[in-house]
């Protein structure tokens, strides 16, 4: 199953290369990842999805957390969370795919952020399961360039992950 | 202030190599008198010595490197502390901050080469952030599950002409680092009342009970529930091996007694555990009746590879006196009845007796012989290191050790060189101290520069080698599965004389070949107490190490002999 783990890290030099390092070094396996500072310079947060049982899940946990570095973590998943997604695509945009392509966008409320005569640059938001679909529904047209960030997300409600 | 940092931190002893990264650290080391600097001949041998002291007396051990080739040198003996949890500074000098990352000579990414085998490591960045760090790097080493710790310091960062204000801190704290004390009552109560209800109970316990200065409480719950107890090969002397409760070690090499009680058990209480592969044989077929109770202080140990019924995190001193308590107030009692027939049913497996050694003839010495021997002269009391391959596994099995930090041998890692090290270590910490290390002729060739460290020390290390003219544990699974093709594991035409070369370097060199000669040329070899001395011990080239679990089978499947199995 999928599992979103977001993780509360020391900004400091390295920090990043242990979390990533443990996964590489347990055969675990890392989809998607994002990382950036909080409001909090000291700390950054990190996102990563990766897939496992429960048993392959506990483990990861359990070792991310024994990494000195780890503030805290939480598997998103665990709960009701909201999980986002943002992916810049460049697809060709020429004669009658050009109308095409803008309805697609319009219905996954996606933005055509950039324009030439033959060239749409689509800003798309949302789940990585809705970037998924955005991509089918294309399928028929010619994809230039796809740049995903990875998963980044909060739990529902009042569950906080901070120190 | 790197030096002065050590001493407040309460070291004496630092072993290690010089070189251009560290040449300031080496001056201030030369002006002062109150941390001893042992000079080594090789820097995994410092990371051995190191650890070989952490293990005799439970404080950490301080190692210090350069740059580049000292480091990387290091990096074997760091990877072994790590695998068993032994608390070590490993302080490796770096090339100016303004080079890093040019290819500076002798340069290398010791934070990146290190990072998989550390519990954690540094890069000093300013001078002023020393004690502070070495503070936080000693706590982390030293608590909860130990391991080393890494601090690689840019040459730079200890140059004398910066200055600034020394403070040692008292106490250190870290948000994101926190050792778990005492474990979950709740949990406890329930691993008790299991515990109690057994009809057919062990303990499995290991290098925790070690580590974390539990034997004298692990022997006192022992006693109390009357209950059968096994230990790894890192957890000997954790229990004394000499008490009748005790079934031997257990495992892939273990006592037919230990592995068959822990296949036919109901309830196993794993203390310190980490349920390794060497121990379980195949998971799958692991005690299949058995409730499995666990005790350790990483929680990532935890149903690792096999999942637990009753999982307990916390100190296993804390545990174990909970347990103690909790005992006296159950009002469930031991079925003695049930533990009477359970005893009755180990005597029965105990008299198979796994380990008994049939001599050889034309007075040929069994390895076996040799380490009864060494237990004989040495009255069970000495310190122990071992190296690896099958004189490690017959020290394991002959050598009865009844009390902790006795038994010194790389377990997880299966490091060949480390024994000789170790035992200097060793004697350097308990410099009165009979300090044996049991070698083989492959594995002391991996360190045996060390001869000459002994020398300028006068470390009077007993080495007794059980030559046999070949990497016997190769050998012998060639000759198991691979139908005696030897393999690149047989050298006997090109061995060196290792009593000239004992001599060489200044030592003591006794080669015994007849078993009539063991006892009273190994007693005279002891006799020569401030003498290091190597005793070439020739013994039995075709022997194999027995009981030998079966591969894909389960804890009760064992190869007894060369033609006895389970």
């Amino acid at each position: 199953m999928r599992h979103i783990i977001s993780i509360l890290l020391e900004n400091e030099p390295g920090a990043l290369s242990r979390v990533v390092g443990l996964f590489s070094q347990r055969n675990y396996n890392i989809e998607s990842l994002t990382v950036a500072p909080t409001e909090d310079h000291t700390l950054s947060r990190l996102t990563i999805t990766t897939v496992g049982d429960d048993r392959k899940i506990e483990q990861i946990t359990k070792h991310l957390n024994k990494l000195v570095d780890v503030v805290k973590l939480v598997d998103l998943t665990e709960g009701a969370h909201i999980e986002r997604e943002l992916m810049l695509i460049k697809v060709k945009a020429a004669g009658a795919q050009r109308d095409e392509v803008k309805r697609t966008a319009d219905i996954f409320r996606a933005q055509i952020v950039d324009v030439t005569s033959t060239i749409y640059s689509i800003q798309v938001v949302g789940t990585s399961a809705k970037l998924d679909a955005f991509l089918a529904a294309i399928s028929g047209i010619t994809i230039l360039e796809v740049a995903r960030t990875g998963v980044s997300g909060v739990s529902r409600g009042e569950k906080v992950l901070s120190v | 202030m790197l030096i002065r940092a050590l001493h407040d931190e309460g070291v004496e002893l630092i072993y290690g190599y010089p070189g251009g990264a560290v040449l300031h650290i080496y001056d201030a080391i030369f002006n002062q008198d109150k941390v001893e600097h042992i000079l080594v001949r090789h820097e995994q041998a410092a990371t051995h010595a190191a650890d070989g002291y952490a293990r005799a007396t439970g404080r950490p051990g301080v190692v210090l490197v350069t740059s580049g080739p000292g480091a990387t040198n290091a990096v074997t003996g760091i990877a072994t502390a790590f695998m068993d949890s032994i608390p070590m500074i490993v302080i490796s000098g770096q090339v100016d901050s303004s080079l890093i990352g040019s290819d500076g000579f002798q340069e290398t990414d010791m934070v990146g080469i290190s990072r998989p085998i550390v519990k954690h490591s540094f890069m000093v960045q300013n001078p002023e952030d020393i004690p502070n760090i070495v503070k936080k790097a000693f706590y982390i080493a030293t608590t909860g599950r130990p391991g080393p710790v890494v601090i690689d310091i840019p040459k730079d960062v200890t140059d004398p002409s910066r200055k600034f204000k020394y403070a040692y801190p008292e106490s250190v704290k870290l948000r994101s680092y926190s050792v778990p004390a005492k474990g979950h009552t709740g949990q406890i109560k329930k691993a008790v009342e299991i515990l109690l209800a057994a009809k057919r109970p062990i303990l499995y316990t290991g290098g925790g009970v070690i580590q974390g200065e539990g034997s004298a409480l692990l022997t006192e719950l022992t006693r109390k529930l009357g209950y059968p107890i096994t230990n790894t090969l890192m957890g000997l002397g954790a229990y004394p091996a000499t008490d009748k409760q005790f079934l031997g070690m257990l495992g892939m090499h273990g006592t037919y007694e230990a592995n068959m009680a822990m296949h036919f058990s109901d309830v196993v209480l794993g203390i310190g555990v980490r349920f390794d592969d060497r121990v379980t044989n195949t998971i799958s077929k692991f005690c299949p009746g058995a409730k499995i109770l666990h005790v350790d202080i990483d929680p990532a140990s935890i149903s690792k590879t096999v999942a637990a019924d009753v999982p307990i995190v916390g100190s296993v001193t804390s545990v174990i006196e909970d347990m103690l308590e909790l005992i006296k107030l159950s009002e469930t009692k031991v079925d003695r009845k049930a533990l009477d027939l359970w005893w009755k049913q180990i005597e029965g497996w105990r008299e198979k007796d796994s380990l008994k050694v049939v001599s050889a003839e034309n007075d040929v010495i069994k390895p076996q012989q040799a380490i009864q021997c060494l237990y004989e002269i040495t009255n069970g009391d000495a310190y122990v290191s071992s190296d690896v391959g099958q004189h490690q596994m017959f020290a394991a099995q002959y050598y009865k050790f009844d009390k902790p930090r006795r038994w010194i041998n790389s377990g997880g890692l299966g490091t060949m060189g480390f024994g000789f090290p170790a035992a200097m270590g060793v004697q350097l910490a308990f410099p009165d101290a009979v300090s044996v290390c049991v070698t083989g002729e492959g594995s002391f060739q991996m360190n045996l520069q060390e001869l000459a460290t002994c020398l300028q020390y006068n470390l009077p290390v007993k080495i007794v080698c059980l030559n046999n003219q070949a990497l016997g544990m190769v050998k012998q699974w060639q000759d198991m599965q691979y139908g005696g093709r030897y393999s690149h594991s047989t050298y006997s035409e090109s061995l060196p004389d290792f009593i000239k070369l004992a001599e060489a370097y200044g030592h003591v060199g006794v080669r015994i070949d007849k078993l009539s000669e063991l006892k009273q040329k190994m007693t005279e070899a002891f006799a020569l107490k401030d003498r290091l001395v190597f005793i070439d011990v020739m013994v039995d080239p075709m022997e194999h190490v027995y009981p030998m679990a079966i591969k894909g089978g389960s804890m009760k499947d064992m190869i007894l002999s060369k033609t006895e199995r389970t």
